[in-house]
C-alpha cells in the first residue's frame, strides 16, 4: 500500500550556509512550560544572578522537563506570558550581563548503565525537538519487560520547506549524530537504527552513509521526497512496513523515533554537560533577503531575531516553524522555545483569496496521507455532527496541512479538523 | 507596537484556484468548438458565445436577485454554457439556447446551492429539458459542412439511426451531430489535455468508453461505430468527470464510469432512443451519494468501529 502524499516546494535557500554562532540577546524570557506535560517551578526569584546552564525551573511530575537559564545575568522578573500555543504560563527574565559563564553544575554526566542514562536525560532538559516537544526521557523510559522495542527510527526527513536547521546539524554534526544513536542502542538495547532521510537530501545522505558503513546496525534510508514523510506515522510505515493503530505509541509496534536534533542534543550533553539551552533555527520567508541558520538561546525574543533578519519590507506575518504545521506569532516580543526550528517572515495572506465554496475536486482527499476525507470532515464539523466526526475519524487527523495546501478553493480543511477534535474533547 | 496577521496552518498554499481549473476545462474544450465552427459554420459559434453569454449573465443576475455573493469570476458559468452549447443541434433556435441556459444555471446549479452543491449536471438536464420541450428541434441533425450545401441536401440522420453506413474518417474527423461532438479527434485531444493537466482522472473516460467498447464486442455490435458517433466522446471526458456530481475517490468514479457505459449500451440498443449518453449520465449522476458512500475509504490505522444494536 502506498499512502497518498504531495509535492510541496523546497524554498531550501539556507541549505549550503553553515550555521552562523550564537545570537546574544541582551534578555531572554525563559518559558516554564518548553514542553509537553506539567509546566516546571521557577526556582529562582527577582534580583537573582544565574549562570548559563543553571537549572532555573524543574517539577516533580512525570511527564515535565527542567529548564535552564540560556544566558549569565540577572533575573529581574518571572511573569506571566502567552506562549505559542496561545496558553498562558510562568516565565522568567534573563537580563545579560557581559561576562557569560558557565554555572558551577555544568559538567559531564557519569553514565554507566540504562538508568544512569535515562536519568542524565531528564537533567539535560531534552524534549522532542522536531516540535512535539515532549520530554525525551519519558519516551526513553519505557519498561523493557513490556515493549519490545527493536528499531530507533532517527527523523531526519525535515519535509516541510524553508527549513533546513535539522539539515545542517547532520552535515554539522554528523559525527555526533551517530555517537547518540550507539549511546541510544547500547543503553536501551535497541538492535537496530534506521536515519530516514528524504532522498533529495543528496549530500546529507552521503555523509551519514559513510559513518554509518562502519556502525553495525545503523542504516541511512532514503525517504520519497514528498510531505509529510517527517510524520512519525507515515516514517514507522516507510521503513518498517508496521502500521501505528489508533491511539498506539510507536512503542506498541517496537518502535522509538526520534528527531536527529534531538539524538544530536544528547550525543553532545554526555560529552559537555551543558544542557538544552540553545536552538539551530532558519530564518527564511519569502521577504528574507538572505536565509540563515543560526544558533540563539532559548527565551530570545522575536524582537532580537528581526533585527538580524535581513528583511526586505516589513513582515505581515511571522511563523514560529514551518509553514505548515507552524503557528503564526502575533507578538513581536514573543520568546523563542525549545521546540522551535525556524523563524520565517512572509508578507500578505496564505491564500491570497477569501475561501470560496468547495468544487469537490477530491484533491484534498487524494492528498490526505491517512485516506481521510476532509471536504466530509469540514461539512460534518459546520453541520457540529459529532456522530460523524467521529466516523470518519477526524481523531486521526495529525494537522500535516496538506488538504488546506492543495484546496483550489483555499478552504481552511485542517483548521477545521483541529476545531472538530477541540469539539469532540469538550463532549460536543 | 506592530501586530502580526494570524492565521491557521498552513501558512502556504497552492496555486490552484478554482478559476485556474474552469479555465483549463475552457482551453480543453477550444479545439472541439473550433472544429465545430469549421464544420458548421459560424452558426456554431454564435451558439456557443449566446449560451455561455446566457449563463454567466442568468448567474449573476440571480446571485444579485438572492444576495449571494457574485461567482462568475470562477468561469464555472462559462464552462456550463460551452457544454450546453455542445450539446445543441447547431441549427437550433438561439431562444431555445437560451432557455437552456437558464434551465442549466438557474434550476440545476443555483437553486440547489450554486457551485459544487448541483447533484444533476447542468448542461445534461438542461440538454434534457430541451430535448422534451422541443423535440423535433432537437432532432434535426445538418450535414457537416452544410452552409456549402443546397438546401435540400442539408438535413441527414445521425450515424447511429442512419442506414447507409459511414466512413471511418467522417467519424473521427468530422460527423453530424451536436455542435461539440462533430470531432472525436479534438474531443480526445482536449480530454488528453485535461488528463496531463490532472484536472479529470483518467479512470472516468477509460471505463465509460472500454465498457461501451466491451459490451458492444461481446453482443456483436459495430465496437468503431459505437464508439466514435454519438455524445459518447463529449460525455466520457467532459460530462462523466464533472466534480460536483461524479463520485470523488477513484473507487468511486470506476463505478459510475462503468455504470454510464452500460446504461449508454442498453439504451442504445434496446430503448427507443437512438443515443443515450446523456440520460446515462444523469441517472449516474443521482446515484453518486450512494456510489460515495458505498466507497468511503479506509482510515490508515483506524480501528474497525464495534458494531452498534
Amino acid at each position: 500500500m502506498k499512502l497518498h502524499s504531495i509535492k510541496l516546494p523546497h524554498f531550501k535557500a539556507s541549505a549550503e550556509m553553515p550555521t552562523l554562532k550564537t545570537l546574544s540577546p541582551s534578555k531572554v524570557v525563559i518559558s516554564m512550560s518548553q514542553h509537553g506535560g506539567v509546566p516546571c517551578t521557577p526556582l529562582v526569584k527577582t534580583g537573582d544572578e544565574v549562570k548559563t546552564g543553571q537549572l532555573i525551573g524543574s517539577s516533580e511530575a512525570v511527564i515535565s522537563s527542567p529548564v535552564h537559564a540560556s544566558i549569565t545575568g540577572k533575573v529581574t522578573g518571572i511573569t506571566d506570558v502567552i506562549n505559542i500555543a496561545g496558553k498562558r504560563n510562568t516565565a522568567v527574565i534573563i537580563e545579560s550581563s557581559n561576562r557569560q559563564e558557565l554555572h558551577e553544575s555544568v559538567k559531564p554526566p557519569v553514565i554507566n548503565n540504562r538508568s544512569d542514562f535515562i536519568q542524565a536525560v531528564k537533567n539535560s532538559g531534552s524534549v522532542g525537538l522536531g516540535g512535539a516537544g515532549f520530554p525525551t526521557y519519558v519516551k526513553l523510559n519505557f519498561d523493557p519487560k513490556e515493549a519490545r522495542i527493536d528499531t530507533l527510527l532517527v527523523n531526519a526527513a525535515e519535509c516541510e520547506p524553508y527549513i533546513t536547521s535539522d539539515y545542517r546539524a547532520i552535515i554539522e554534526s554528523s559525527r555526533e549524530l551517530i555517537n547518540g544513536i550507539k549511546l541510544i542502542m547500547k543503553y536501551l538495547d535497541i538492535p537496530n537504527a534506521h536515519i530516514g532521510v528524504e532522498s533529495d537530501k543528496v549530500k546529507a545522505i552521503s555523509i551519514l552513509s559513510d559513518l554509518c558503513g562502519k556502525e553495525q546496525g545503523i542504516n541511512v534510508r532514503r525517504l520519497p521526497s514528498s510531505y509529510p514523510q517527517g510524520a512519525e506515522k507515515i516514517m514507522i510505515y516507510n521503513i518498517t512496513g508496521r502500521i501505528l493503530k489508533e491511539g498506539e505509541l510507536p512503542m506498541s509496534v517496537g518502535c522509538l523515533v526520534m528527531n536527529c536534533s534531538s539524538v544530536i542534543f544528547i550525543s553532545e550533553y554526555v560529552k559537555t554537560g551543558i544542557p538544552l539551552i540553545r536552538r539551530r533555527i532558519t530564518i527564511d520567508g519569502n521577504i528574507v533577503n538572505k536565509p540563515v541558520n543560526i544558533f540563539v538561546p532559548v527565551g530570545t525574543q522575536l524582537s532580537d531575531i528581526i533585527k538580524i533578519a535581513n528583511l526586505r519590507k516589513q513582515p505581515s506575518r511571522v511563523i514560529f516553524g514551518g509553514p505548515m504545521m507552524g503557528s503564526s506569532v502575533y507578538d513581536p516580543e514573543m520568546p523563542i522555545m525549545k521546540t522551535n526550528n525556524a523563524v520565517l517572515f512572509f508578507d500578505g495572506t496564505a491564500a491570497g483569496t477569501e475561501p470560496s465554496p468547495c468544487i469537490r475536486c477530491g484533491r484534498c482527499v487524494r492528498a490526505c496521507s491517512l485516506n481521510l476525507m476532509p471536504t466530509e470532515l469540514e461539512s460534518a464539523y459546520d453541520a457540529k455532527d459529532t456522530e460523524r466526526l467521529k466516523k470518519l475519524k477526524v481523531n486521526l487527523c495529525m494537522n500535516c496541512g496538506a488538504c488546506s495546501y492543495v484546496c483550489p478553493a483555499k478552504r481552511n480543511l485542517s483548521e477545521k479538523n483541529q476545531l472538530a477534535k477541540i469539539m469532540l474533547r469538550n463532549g460536543g | 507596537m506592530t501586530n502580526y496577521l494570524i492565521e491557521p496552518a498552513p501558512h502556504i498554499k497552492s496555486n490552484a484556484t478554482t478559476q485556474k481549473i474552469m479555465l483549463h476545462v475552457i482551453i480543453a474544450m477550444l479545439p472541439a468548438a473550433g472544429a465545430s465552427v469549421y464544420i458548421y459554420g459560424l452558426r456554431a459559434l454564435l451558439m456557443i458565445v449566446v449560451c455561455s453569454a446566457a449563463c454567466v449573465v442568468a448567474e449573476l443576475l440571480f446571485e444579485k436577485a438572492t444576495k449571494r455573493p457574485r461567482t462568475i469570476n470562477d468561469l464555472s458559468a462559462v464552462v456550463t454554457g460551452m457544454l450546453l452549447a455542445f450539446n445543441l443541434p447547431p441549427t437550433l433556435p438561439l431562444y431555445m439556447a437560451v432557455i437552456g441556459s437558464l434551465v442549466a444555471i438557474v434550476v440545476v446549479k443555483q437553486c440547489f446551492g450554486g457551485i459544487g452543491q448541483n447533484f444533476a449536471n447542468p448542461a445534461i438536464t438542461a440538454r434534457i429539458v430541451l430535448m422534451l420541450s422541443f423535440s423535433s428541434y432537437m432532432t434535426t441533425w445538418v450535414k457537416p459542412f452544410f452552409y456549402n450545401m443546397t438546401a435540400d441536401a442539408v438535413s441527414t440522420a445521425t450515424p447511429l439511426v442512419s442506414e447507409n453506413g459511414y466512413e471511418l474518417f467522417d467519424l473521427f474527423f468530422a460527423k453530424s451531430g451536436c455542435i461539440g461532438e462533430c470531432c472525436n479527434a479534438a474531443l480526445i485531444l482536449g480530454g488528453l489535455y485535461l488528463i496531463v493537466m490532472r484536472i479529470i482522472n483518467p479512470v472516468t473516460p477509460l471505463a465509460y468508453i472500454g465498457t461501451v467498447a466491451l459490451l458492444t464486442f461481446v453482443s456483436g455490435g459495430d465496437v468503431t461505430l459505437q464508439v466514435l458517433s454519438g455524445g459518447l466522446m463529449l460525455g466520457a471526458f467532459f460530462m462523466a468527470t464533472d466534480y460536483a456530481t461524479t463520485p470523488i475517490r477513484t473507487g468511486g468514479k470506476l463505478i459510475f464510469a462503468v455504470g454510464c457505459g452500460i446504461l449508454t449500451f442498453l439504451i442504445r440498443n434496446f430503448g427507443s432512443m437512438p443515443e443515450g449518453v446523456s440520460y446515462s449520465i444523469l441517472i449516474m449522476n443521482i446515484l453518486t451519494p450512494y456510489i460515495d458512500k458505498l466507497t468511503v475509504s479506509h482510515p490508515f490505522g483506524a480501528k474497525k468501529e464495534a458494531k452498534k444494536e
